[in-house]
């Protein structure tokens, strides 16, 4: 029985994750507008990201406030190693074998060097605790972007060439826009292959492991468990994934600035967003970051370019162009009423909600005949 | 000679005004354990208050400072409204991260909501001056006034603060909240009530440290209280967070620490150099230069 419902589960899975990156392949053809294939893409490393940092945060139970830095790694790493390669004549133009030969070191060397800052930065840092370890994470992530910023080959304007800001056009990784259409499958199969190797990671001895450090670090460390081996283990993971989502971002934007990357700013990539994302969505459930980090975006997005605030009365309209505004005031409200977050720790199952499909009238009958029951019991 | 000196009073200078910051964010920390995010941002709201307040009380022919009576009160209260609005309805259910999330969407509003607002906006302000620029010079550096007079109230206000805590009702009752909320509350403290008085003497802090930013830097933004607040919460966990003397003698290291590495390394990377000594502080000495080292309970 057990095994039956397995084998469906790797079979619908499969089956969801295939019509997936069909659908992004054929993106072009079916004439997707530019604009919407663009947000794909941010909604993509956004994902990436905050599952990445639930790792860290949800399942180890650490505060990290610096994961911007490793993504600033991530993706300085994979346009620097794609603009040496297209210097050294490997390839000339963004397509052919070549290229995605390209595309493929560029990406796996992003995620390996983060996990290495990530290691470096782990060992001394996983040593604290709790605030003192989100003050000195926040401390190596600001440090790694003065570095970059410092660097000669980096530079504070992004990565120059004579003029910063069109550098990646034509060198390395930056798509222009018809070709972020053209390579949709690219963030959306990363998507899949990271969030999986996630929840495997989370499924597996490891992850149980590091669920009890987090329940309880002492109770963990008297059981045998070798506790700093299995953070540092974990918090190298979770750079190494969040470097992978740099390489996404160097690919989707045009030019790369450590602006973008640093603890606050304006736009919703910062660190302290990340944990937004995370706590939003829920410590401790992958679906949870995903959604929230969509959701997030899209909020932001649309807050900012959506005509539905256009359709508001005018005083609404006025409160509205100030996004930020809008997005703190909600982001109160959620975590006033919803204190665990949208998703708490549950994860989403495709096959349960698959197989559940026909049993829903029972359940929802169920669900409001227990509702009346209840009632009619506390009037009693 | 005196480019040492120059260094070393423009260190005095950022550390004095990190260090009167720091004070307000190790009061609320030491009580209830929560990085106020929002404390940078009770800055900013002192400052437009004394933006506001300054001329008209120069205008009644009072000198400037006594404006900050105004940003003091206006900063307690909005630090308690916060209190009362955001911080206490998530304490009753959340977490410790659903509280940090709140704090952090606190300074947003706030922010936000002073760029909003026409009269603020997002344009700096130049605020009158408070002080005058004048300075005494020691081989040829300058050092002003207003540098010593923030390091005499960053030093009273310490020396207040820590006899309020060690030998008033209301302090030990605060210190006693720090240690366990539920303990104090059998021995018949108001947690809640108490709570809320740490809030607004910190706020009230950030409105002191609001007028002694403006007397050496004269422009308001409403992002002020961003950076400011992030150097002087690290100030605060450099020097022990919890600890009165602590954040003082953080918020000066930071500042010097800062103001050389930029004179004789590089200025650009003078933050970076900021971390690094917090961090090599922190290894050797998790809890800070002044922290007290308590012992872990199974």
């Amino acid at each position: 029985m057990t095994n039956k419902k397995t084998l469906t589960g790797y079979i619908v899975n499969f089956i969801i994750c295939v019509a997936l990156v069909v659908f992004a392949v054929m993106a072009r053809s079916l004439g997707m507008q530019p604009k919407v294939s663009t947000m794909i893409w941010q909604c993509c490393y956004f994902i990436i990201l905050a599952c990445s940092l639930n790792l860290v945060l949800g399942f180890l139970g650490q505060l990290s406030l610096g994961h911007c830095g490793f993504m600033a790694i991530g993706a300085y790493s994979a346009a620097l190693i794609s603009l040496a390669f297209q210097r050294a004549g490997f390839y000339t133009e963004k397509s052919g074998p070549e290229f995605m030969l390209v595309l493929v070191i560029c990406i796996v060397a992003a995620g390996i060097l983060s996990a290495i800052v990530g290691l470096i930065v782990g060992i001394p840092a996983l040593r604290l605790k709790g605030d003192y370890l989100a003050i000195i994470t926040l401390g190596f992530g600001m440090i790694i972007v003065n570095v970059i910023n410092n660097l000669p080959f980096c530079g504070m304007d992004g990565l120059s060439l004579g003029s910063a800001s069109s550098a990646l056009y034509q060198n390395g990784l930056g798509f222009v826009l018809h070709q972020l259409t053209d390579y949709l499958w690219l963030p959306v199969l990363l998507v899949i292959i990271c969030v999986a190797l996630m929840f495997t990671f989370i499924r597996s001895k490891y992850g149980r492991t590091i669920k009890a450090i987090r329940d309880n670090e002492i109770a963990a460390g008297a059981s045998g468990v070798n506790v700093s081996y299995y953070k540092v283990l974990t918090f190298a993971l979770g750079a190494f994934f969040s470097g992978i989502a740099g390489a996404i971002f160097a690919c989707c934007n045009s030019s790369l600035t450590t602006g973008s990357f640093s603890f606050t700013s304006s736009s919703i990539l910062n660190s302290t967003f990340i944990v937004v994302m995370v706590v939003v969505g829920g410590m401790g459930s992958l679906t949870g970051s995903a959604v929230s980090a969509v959701g997030m975006f899209l909020l932001n997005y649309t807050i900012k370019n959506g005509k539905w605030v256009q359709a508001l009365p005018n005083f609404a309209q006025q409160i509205f162009a100030y996004p930020m505004l809008v997005y703190s005031i909600a982001l109160i409200i959620v975590i006033v009423f919803r204190p665990k977050g949208i998703f708490g720790t549950y994860e989403f199952s495709l096959v349960n909600f698959v197989t559940s499909i026909p049993r829903w009238p029972a359940i929802l009958k169920e669900k409001f005949g227990k509702k009346k029951t209840e009632e009619v019991a506390g009037n009693e | 000679m005196s480019a040492f000196l120059t260094a070393l009073f423009t260190g005095l200078r950022l550390g004095s005004i990190y260090a009167l910051v720091a004070l307000g964010y190790t009061m609320v920390y030491g009580i209830i354990k929560l990085i106020n995010f929002a404390h940078g941002d009770f800055i900013m709201v002192g400052g437009y208050s004394l933006f506001f307040v300054v001329p008209i009380v120069q205008r009644m022919g009072m000198p400037g400072w006594l404006a900050v009576i105004v940003a003091v009160v206006i900063c307690s209260v909005i630090g308690m409204a916060t209190e009362l609005i955001a911080y206490r309805p998530v304490r009753k259910k959340g977490t410790n991260m659903t509280a940090l999330i709140t704090a952090i969407s606190v300074s947003l509003v706030l922010e936000n909501l002073a760029q909003a607002i026409p009269a603020m906006g997002p344009n700096p302000r130049v605020v009158n001056s408070i002080f005058g620029n004048e300075g005494i010079s020691i081989a040829g550096a300058s050092l002003s006034y207003v540098t010593i007079i923030t390091i005499v109230v960053s030093a009273v206000v310490m020396v207040l603060l820590f006899t309020f805590t060690q030998k008033s009702k209301t302090g030990r009752a605060m210190r006693a909240v720090s240690e366990d909320k539920q303990a104090a509350t059998l021995m018949g403290i108001n947690v809640n009530r108490t709570i809320i008085t740490t809030f607004g003497i910190g706020a009230g802090l950030a409105g002191v440290a609001a007028l002694m930013y403006l007397a050496q830097y004269p422009s308001v933004t409403n992002t002020m209280g961003s950076t400011l607040g992030l150097y002087a919460f690290i100030a605060a966990v450099l020097g022990g967070i919890g600890s009165l003397p602590g954040a003082m003698l953080g918020g000066f290291v930071i500042g010097i620490v800062y103001s050389f590495s930029s004179a004789y390394i590089s200025s650009s990377l003078a933050s970076a150099f900021v971390f690094l000594i917090l961090i090599i502080v922190l290894l050797v000495k998790p809890t800070g230069i002044l922290g007290k080292n308590v012992g872990e309970k199974v």
